[in-house]
């Protein structure tokens, strides 16, 4: 268990690390949340009174040790703008979030797993041909440019999805409501994922057990499936993963254009409301998901090839 | 990271060894032309060279280019599609020597304008027509002058925070890479952490925070952002490096770490950099039109595609143009700097089989 000792370690240090950096950060920049909420009516006495109510005037060490101890309580602050507790929202929003993150990590994968498998059967083939020119043309479409696009044909000239987002009343209706965004989002992460497929795919068919297979005369498709997909499928898993992690804090241009009340559209109304304590705490968020999902893919690795778990040597 | 490999055990029979090259040899054959063909640029870099350096010197040229103004509303009529004829009625006044012009959609309208104001006069008042090649936006402006301004700042943002992150964060990979040890551990350690922070939320903040939405700043938020990728990178390449006989030979000789670093290490890993960086900027374009959409990059009337992408956004039903002529022209220059980044980068790329 020392390698997951090592790792707990590590994972503490980078979560401290980064609140601490968002907290100075947001504090060494001009302007704070008495200027918020007073607004610029109020005099200098009553937004000095109100810097010592919020306990704005303390040093910021002590000030980030007093947010730190109520964070792990579970108890990030009030929001300037709204007095909402920035805990209170963030519960309301991380779901909204998540769900658009696994819908369209599904929508991604049922993509292109099988046209990752097509693509590696006949390397140079037509087929791989054409799926690699796609992929790369992908890459290059920005969720901005790939969101005003499906709304422009999907929402607007053939009215089958909507354009903005409508809390959904089941799930059916949740799945069509969500399926511009989450597409919007999978474009990118589908070529990646057909990308790094494909390759591993190859890599698994140069593979002798592969001719073994060949030679007892088994099919060519039970070959593909049963024989050579699982085990190329180990880095995939891993990017998925970290895509996740990733994504917690990426989607929030496509939850900004369909109007997704997500956790970073909480994040970017609360940068332009300049709403310090709702941005840390989403900050912070975003991050622990980042760093734990990173943790939990290493723990797979772990769990998945043995010869990580008890390479002492390695890590 | 580790990734699973197809190592060939140690300890395995010659036999099994040998089928093991037979087949690797039969997919090596299907593969070939990939290995083989990529050590030429081709005919697409070049096409993409082309587009980027069309882009770069129209951007470049800006002020010299015979454009409408990029600011000025209304000299074409409000949201007019691509290539579709407009008339402009001028009403010339020989005193003041002042051409007072309207444009008008319909060559009709243009003459009624003109009724009203006293009729035609030849040569003082009367309708031109014109086209906007590119269409108009909501306000009238004429799309195609904004899309090559808003090249001018799409490119320099591209260049000026690639230029930021290749300097700092290949700084820090070189010497992390070089050094190793404790210097590493803390450097790549900073690194990590920047990495766990949202790339867009931050750079978003940086801008917000400053409260200034000058060039400057926007370069210095996506460039900070693009510190640890860079360094991650870099770190790596010296890693080969730093273990080859030239180094040993340059530190056996006695040449001082800075020495060895300037001369012996930076070369060969600034030439994988430069494919990196092609590859940068267009990270950094699209980063530049993400912060643009949310409005938080070079204030208006100052173009830039992202903001074209996203005032187009309301209009979709009726002019569609206003926001895909700029998202076209974007996707372009992205995918061509993609192409030949990735060009150069199969070119430079040495096997490690090979070393």
């Amino acid at each position: 268990m020392r390698f997951v000792r090592k790792k707990l370690v590590n994972l503490l240090i980078v979560l401290l690390s980064v609140t601490m950096l968002s907290f100075l950060m947001i504090n060494l920049l001009p302007g704070d949340t008495a200027d918020v909420i007073c607004g610029p009516s109020c005099d200098e006495a009553a937004r000095e009174q109100l810097r010592e109510d919020l306990g704005l005037n303390k040093a910021i060490p002590v000030r980030y040790v007093e947010w730190l101890g109520g964070a792990i309580t579970g108890d990030l602050g009030r929001s300037g703008r709204t007095q909402q507790p920035v805990m209170e929202a963030i519960r309301e929003r991380l779901p909204v979030t998540l769900q658009l993150l696994v819908y369209s990590q599904v929508l991604a994968l049922m993509l292109a797993i099988p046209a990752g498998i097509m693509a590696a059967r006949r390397p140079g083939g037509w087929f791989d041909k054409t799926s690699t020119g796609t992929v790369f043309v992908l890459l290059g479409i920005p969720q901005f440019v790939m969101a005003p696009l499906l709304i422009y044909f999907f929402a607007v000239r053939w009215q089958i999805f909507p354009a903005i987002y409508k809390e959904p009343g089941g799930f059916f209706e949740l799945l069509k409501n969500l399926f511009l965004p989450a597409v919007s989002l999978a474009a990118a992460e589908m070529a990646v994922y057909l990308r790094l497929l494909r390759g591993d795919m190859i890599a698994t068919l140069q593979e002798d057990y592969i001719m073994m297979a060949k030679a007892k005369g088994l099919s060519n498709s039970r070959i593909l499936l049963r024989h050579a997909f699982r085990p190329s499928t180990f880095s995939l898993v891993t990017i998925v993963g970290l895509n996740m992690g990733r994504l917690i804090g990426g989607s929030l241009i496509v939850e900004v254009i369909f109007a997704i009340p997500g956790l970073g559209r909480y994040a970017v109304e609360g940068i332009f409301g300049r709403d310090y304590l709702a941005v840390q705490g989403a900050v912070v968020v975003i991050a622990v998901g980042y760093v734990l999902i990173n943790f939990a893919v290493d723990m797979l690795y772990a769990v998945l090839d043995p010869r990580i778990r008890h390479a002492r040597a390695v890590i | 990271m580790p990734v699973p490999s197809s190592d060939p055990q140690a300890d395995e029979s010659s036999a099994a060894a040998a089928s093991a090259t037979a087949a690797a040899l039969l997919v090596a054959e299907t593969l070939a032309d990939e290995d083989v063909v990529k050590k030429k640029l081709g005919f697409g870099f070049y096409i993409s060279a082309g587009w980027v350096v069309l882009i770069s010197l129209t951007a470049l040229l800006a002020p010299f280019l015979p454009l409408q103004k990029y600011d000025k509303t209304n000299l074409v009529p409000q949201r007019l599609d691509p290539f579709q004829k407009y008339y402009v009625a001028h009403d010339y006044d020989p005193e003041s020597d002042l051409d007072s012009t309207k444009s008008f959609e319909y060559v009709n309208e243009c003459q009624d304008h003109l009724e009203d104001r006293g009729g035609f006069a030849e040569g003082l008042r009367y309708c031109s027509n014109q086209v906007a090649v590119l269409g108009a936006d909501s306000l009238g402006r004429d799309i195609l002058s904004r899309v090559v301004w808003g090249a001018r700042v799409s490119l320099i943002v591209g260049l000026g925070a690639v230029t930021l992150g290749m300097l700092l964060g290949g700084s820090i990979g070189i010497i992390a890479g070089y050094f190793r040890g404790r210097t590493e551990t803390a450097l790549m350690g900073i690194m990590d952490i920047l990495l766990a922070f949202p790339a867009l939320l931050l750079a978003l903040a940086i801008v917000t925070f400053a409260d200034n939405h000058s060039i400057p700043v926007v370069v210095a938020a996506i460039g900070l952002v693009g510190i640890p990728p860079v360094a991650r990178l870099i770190r790596a390449n010296t890693l080969v490096y730093s273990q080859r006989e030239f180094v040993l030979a340059a530190r056996t000789l006695g040449a001082s770490n800075k020495r060895v670093i300037v001369r012996e290490v930076l070369p060969n890993v600034a030439l994988p950099g430069v494919s990196f960086a092609v590859i940068g900027i267009a990270i950094a374009i699209v980063a530049e039109g993400g912060l643009a959409f949310l409005g938080l990059s070079v204030d208006p009337p100052t173009p830039t595609w992202g903001g074209m992408i996203n005032d187009g956004r309301n209009f979709l039903e009726d002019a569609p143009h206003i926001t895909f002529v700029p998202a076209a022209v974007m996707v372009i220059t992205v995918l061509a700097l993609n192409f030949a980044g990735d060009r150069l980068r199969s070119l430079f790329d040495v096997k490690e089989g090979a070393l």
